[in-house]
């Protein structure tokens, strides 16, 4: 135990004493944090739209100012055709064209039915799929209001109506910010922890100073926990300044314990910390440590459900994202910080990443030679 | 040839034994970008489909039989039934698995065909607000339909309908936006952190000053040093574009001609910022965390390919504009997935030459060639 309270003290020392990295190290998760929810919103609330508009009734009004008025649309031109319209889908002006027919209120009123068209830019499949879902929530609001007002002014009976009445839990206003900054906190946390243990012994290899501990009668789990146990430390010091920020900049507060958030924080690191120690001992330079770290990040990071949901993932990408621990540290905070969740809930995730750790750390362990 | 050019090529073959010869490094520049098309063209969908969502059935009648098995064989959910009582709800939310509740009260039907009214309760696990927001517009949508097909028989007036065109990407796939995504995002990365590191490396290892005190003119010193990379991007363009043809069957509509030559533009513009951040940069650690912790996720961010940019503040959308990848995001939206020509990004075109112009006078404005 000795030797590893001296390799510790050693290590903080070459941590304290880089003022640029622990800059870095501290402040770019602060800022990221800071600027980044912002940024990461998906609030439907300015899909472009542009109007072609050939009736030039009142209905056709109507239903022109509902859609401006509801607050998720941005009406930026009125076109006269639908090619003129379509030269500013393809100019990026503007995403979402409804052409309204020809007589429109005429034939809805003689035939009964009469049908809009909706063209929607759908590079972007979220966007699309939602702007497409939002006019149409509002166009059915829309057909339920003249309906009803023509059954009072005909005095029909009305027809059997389900009455859909969605409420919405743990978000009631729909802040995007509260789903992204416990999101964005956990990749954080990976990147510092996995990052800099990687580098941070390599660095080592490629100075060579790592020969001169090996010929020392240090052993090697002496070493390692050296190794670890700073970026142990920083991780959870970077968890907490990032709930800080929440807090403080986004109000985020978390519903559940905090002290099962710090729980499972530090078991998370453990496999996050030995996928570091992995990597290192694969790689000789500094460069071929960070290109192997970026390649996983990339992976890890897109494969989480951070962005996109993992339940539409095809199944064999599914099982990718099980097998990578970002996934569950990033549920757990959303879980326990939106929703409350409590250690029984979590009960899987905590076995799943020990089962990470131990495994990432073993082979990590096995790998690691002092001879070579 | 002049002395100087042969001079130049004799770095750039210098520039390329270094490359070539580190294996572990070019494993990764090459099978990276491969990879994560693969991955994410394949894994990443913005659709929501499959969705566990919890029925609470307290009416057991004929009509709540008929809506469930509608809602049963949509492709959007995947129901949970059992014996769930509305105050298990929470429980439920709180074990994540759960998206979300539809609640039908007792005597559902009754109220339906006595009253001509039914609240049909639906909760959502809004701690994801867009997947909040579309499964329960699909569930409307669903509830909505069965009604239609349920009392078409009596006649319903005034019936508005939708008729909906995804333009560009008929099936809602990811590939569409995530293929030119990805590529800005490999590409920035790679050639950034690259340069960054090399040059840096040269400086760490003091072979920056014999180089400097050879006659070889500075300036091109430097310039020899992103031309491997710049031809091991290219590369790397034509894998990811061979991959997105015949694997990912996404089809470059148009001109591949204009697509190569914005790319060299764009690898150019990565290469000087790579520059930069050499010529400022003492250490190898302090490159790689500013190109790596540093510009992962705002590149990722500010292109604009996972969220779109309008929804950000002012402020960040200024700032994205400064995010080279934004650019050449469009540029390959434009010309892979629109089929557009060189007049409809012209503009974006010139912006990414003033960046690189920029960045190229900074760097060999602040390149010491003395020696400290």
């Amino acid at each position: 135990m000795r030797t590893v309270r001296f390799l510790l003290d050693k290590e903080f020392r070459q941590i304290f004493r880089n003022k640029t990295l622990l800059i870095i190290i501290l402040m770019v998760p602060v800022v990221q944090l800071t600027i980044l929810p912002l940024a990461a919103n998906y609030e439907v609330k300015n899909i472009h739209l542009t109007v072609v508009n050939h009736d030039n009734s009142h209905y056709a009004q109507r239903l022109i100012t509902k859609i401006t008025a509801s607050g998720y649309f941005q009406l930026t031109t009125l076109e006269r055709s639908f090619e003129e319209a379509f030269e500013s889908i393809e100019s990026d002006r503007s995403d979402l064209v409804l052409e309204i027919p020809r007589h429109f209120e005429r034939n809805l009123v003689r035939e009964n039915h009469q049908k809009l068209f909706v063209a929607v830019n759908a590079i972007n499949g979220v966007k699309a799929g939602l702007g497409a879902a939002y006019l149409n929530a509002i166009v059915r609001d829309y057909n339920q209001e003249i309906r009803h007002s023509w059954f009072q002014t005909t005095g029909f009976s009305q027809p059997p109506a389900i009455d859909v009445i969605p409420s919405n839990w743990y978000n009631p206003n729909m802040r995007y910010q509260l789903f992204m900054v416990p999101g964005i906190l956990a990749i954080l946390v990976t990147m510092v922890g996995g990052y800099l243990t990687a580098l941070n012994i390599v660095k080592e290899k490629e100075t060579g100073t790592i020969e001169q501990i090996n010929v020392t009668p240090i052993r090697k789990h002496h070493f390692i926990l050296g190794k670890l146990i700073p970026f142990w430390i920083l991780g959870l010091v970077t968890f907490t300044m990032g709930l800080l920020v929440g807090w403080l900049v986004y109000g985020v507060m978390p519903v559940g314990s905090i002290v099962l958030l710090y729980l499972f924080a530090a078991v998370y690191l453990l496999p996050v910390l030995g996928l570091g120690l992995l990597i290192s001992t694969y790689t000789d330079t500094q460069q071929q440590a960070m290109f192997v770290s970026f390649f996983f990040v990339m992976i890890f990071i897109l494969m989480s459900g951070l962005f996109t949901s993992i339940e539409s993932m095809p199944g064999w990408a599914q099982i990718i994202s099980r097998l990578n621990p970002v996934t569950y540290f990033i549920d757990v905070m959303r879980m326990v910080v939106l929703k409350g969740s409590g250690l029984r809930d979590i009960l899987p995730h905590i076995g799943a990443v020990v089962l990470f750790g131990i495994f990432f750390n073993i082979w990590a362990i096995i790998n690691y030679k002092k001879t070579s | 040839m002049s002395t100087a050019s042969q001079q130049f090529l004799t770095f750039v073959r210098k520039e390329f034994a270094h490359v070539l010869r580190d294996r572990k490094t070019l494993l990764i520049l090459f099978g990276l970008p491969v990879v994560q098309i693969i991955i994410f063209g394949f894994a990443l969908t913005n659709e929501v489909k499959n969705s566990r969502i919890l029925i609470v059935d307290n009416a057991r009648d004929e009509i709540s039989a008929e809506i469930i098995s509608k809602l049963e064989a949509s492709r959007y959910f995947d129901l949970e039934r059992g014996q769930h009582t509305n105050q298990q709800i929470g429980q439920v939310f709180k074990e994540g698995k759960i998206k979300l509740a539809v609640v039908f009260p007792a005597d559902f039907s009754g109220a339906l065909l006595h009253f001509n009214y039914a609240p049909l309760q639906v909760i959502a696990d809004a701690s994801d607000p867009n997947s909040a927001n579309t499964l329960t517009n699909y569930l409307a949508n669903i509830v909505s339909d069965y009604q239609l097909e349920k009392f078409g028989g009596q006649k319903i007036p005034l019936q508005i309908g939708t008729e909906v065109r995804m333009l560009y990407n008929p099936q809602l796939k990811g590939a569409h936006n995530f293929v030119p995504g990805v590529m800005a995002l490999v590409l920035m990365l790679v050639c950034v952190m690259m340069t960054a590191v090399s040059i840096v490396r040269e400086k760490e290892l003091g072979t920056m000053e014999i180089l400097l005190v050879s006659p070889f003119r500075p300036e091109l010193v430097i310039l020899s040093k992103a031309v491997p990379y710049l031809i091991l991007s290219l590369v790397n363009v034509t894998s990811i574009l061979l991959l997105s043809v015949f694997v990912l069957d996404l089809p470059v509509k148009g001109s591949l001609f204009l697509l190569f030559a914005e790319s060299t533009l764009f690898i150019i513009t990565c290469l000087s910022l790579g520059l930069f951040i050499s010529v400022r940069a003492q250490t190898q650690q302090t490159a790689m965390l500013i190109s790596l912790m540093g510009m992962l996720l705002p590149t990722l961010l500010f292109s604009g390919f996972m969220f779109p940019i309008e929804n950000m503040p002012k402020i960040l959308q200024y700032f994205s504009n400064a995010v080279p990848a934004k650019w050449y995001y469009i540029i390959v939206k434009a010309i892979m997935i629109k089929g557009l020509g060189f007049p409809a990004i012209w503009r974006e075109t010139l912006i990414l030459l003033g960046i690189t112009i920029f960045f190229l006078t900074v760097t060999l404005k602040n390149f010491k060639i003395r020696l400290t």
